[in-house]
């Protein structure tokens, strides 16, 4: 029952296969493709820990199914910046303690580079607001939220803006 | 946690979807997906097919005509919240769907999506009623339309047949200057509410209320319209103690009691959250309170 030929580009790369409808998008970034940076928290849309952007928006992987992004772009935590790089977000959460045991980080990241390339100066309500569907059980947010509005400015600051 | 084995079927025309759906045994529609999933990722719900509106155009789209919005059921609710003809003529929808879930389920999660799934909490399920839409349905049966307080049945229960779904929504447009409000009260912003208030006023010369409509939603099994505070309101001149006197009304209502909130909380957060609304309402429509 229910295999499906399907065609993903993830991270600017194309990959054709043939999978079971049951086949979440989750699962399939992190079984087919190998990119298993984009995490299962509680795979029923709530923590956030799946979130990945399918053409530009964030979604939860994990109440998609693999099928249902054919023909669709998807990025990862994998695609934010070339492999042994660190985007401003990125290095922003290192320097303010942004993470501790970094399984909500890659949903964190993406949710922020959403709201950033939508918002370039968020007030932090407005971060707080933005993060209300990613949960973390270590930091309390605030590192977080400080990464945020750390990268904001470094990227108008860059940006010359 | 991963969902049972189904076939998936994606039409791209409105008829194709309808057939499918007559026809496929254990068939369910797929919208957003938001609601939906959870449910097969817990087996909740078992389906042999899966039938994806997502790339069925007739189903998009927002359109004015007559003095009605008109939005398809498969708008994606982040697209509404940012449309400006939903901003312009219906500006109560546009300040609901801020509260709707969070950003990455307002991506996905659609309207008709919303109004089928009916959980007691949902909003667009309150907008619908506070605004008296008529819902339009599909089936290989055709269409028929059903105003909003005969497709909302009771607790998740609508009037859509099995093989039935949601093709359009038609929100009547109230009149340019008038007031709406909306107030939730969940633990954390984008929670399922515990109780929440959609109210929209038009008022008049002397500050005279013309039209009122007062719809809480997450207190009782369904949607409610608060029919004694909107009588309360309407012919009279509008303040603030006329306000509070109307939204105790609210107090009249069956709640639901569970572990999320008793029914006396409920009914408090119904009077308070309903003054609220109504005090937005009026403040919008320009009346110095």
């Amino acid at each position: 029952m229910g295999k499906q030929a399907t065609r993903i580009s993830v991270n600017g790369k194309s990959h054709a296969r043939v999978v079971e409808a049951r086949l979440t998008l989750a699962d399939f970034l992190r079984h087919e493709l190998g990119l298993t940076g984009t995490h299962l928290g509680c795979e029923h849309g709530v923590c956030g820990t799946c979130t990945v952007l399918v053409d530009g928006r964030t979604a939860r992987s994990c109440l998609m199914f693999a099928v249902q992004a054919n023909g669709s772009e998807v990025t990862t935590v994998e695609g934010l910046v070339p492999d042994g790089e660190l985007s401003v977000l990125q290095q922003a959460f290192i320097d303010n303690h942004g993470l501790q045991c970094g399984f909500c980080t890659p949903g964190m990241l993406m949710t922020l580079t959403e709201l950033l390339r939508d918002n370039a100066a968020p007030s932090e309500q407005e971060v707080r607001e933005a993060l209300t569907g990613n949960l973390c059980r270590c930091t309390g947010y605030a590192g977080i939220v400080k990464a945020a509005l750390d990268a904001a400015q470094r990227l108008r600051a860059g940006s010359g803006a | 946690m991963k969902p049972a084995s189904f076939d998936y079927h994606a039409p791209r025309q409105l008829k194709e979807a309808a057939e499918l759906l007559a026809t496929l045994p254990n068939a369910k529609i797929l919208a957003g997906g938001q609601s939906l999933v959870p449910m097969m990722n817990f087996r909740y719900v078992i389906v042999d097919h899966l039938v994806d509106l997502g790339h069925v155009d007739d189903l998009r789209g927002i359109a004015v005509i007559d003095g009605r919005l008109r939005v398809g059921a498969m708008m994606r609710q982040r697209d509404l919240e940012t449309a400006p003809e939903i901003v312009r003529h219906c500006p109560l929808l546009a300040e609901a769907l801020h509260h709707v879930g969070h950003r990455q389920t307002r991506n996905r999660g659609t309207i008709g999506g919303s109004l089928a799934h009916a959980d007691p909490a949902a909003e667009l399920p309150a907008v619908c009623l506070a605004y008296d839409a008529v819902l339009h349905l599909a089936s290989i049966r055709g269409l028929r339309a059903v105003p909003f307080r005969e497709f909302s049945l009771g607790f998740m229960t609508t009037a859509l047949a099995p093989d039935e779904m949601i093709a359009a929504i038609e929100l009547p447009i109230w009149r340019l200057g008038h007031g709406y409000g909306f107030h939730e009260f969940a633990r954390r912003h984008g929670d399922f509410a515990l109780a929440g208030a959609a109210a929209l006023l038009d008022i008049g010369a002397g500050n005279v209320v013309r039209r009122a409509a007062l719809a809480l939603f997450g207190v009782a099994e369904q949607p409610v319209r608060v029919d004694a505070a909107e009588a309360a309101l309407i012919g009279k001149p509008i303040d603030a103690a006329l306000i509070q006197s109307a939204a105790a009304a609210a107090w009249l209502i069956e709640p639901i009691s569970d572990i999320h909130a008793g029914g006396d909380y409920r009914r408090h957060l119904a009077q308070v959250l309903g003054a609220r609304a109504l005090m937005d309402a009026a403040r919008r429509a320009g009346i110095d309170l």
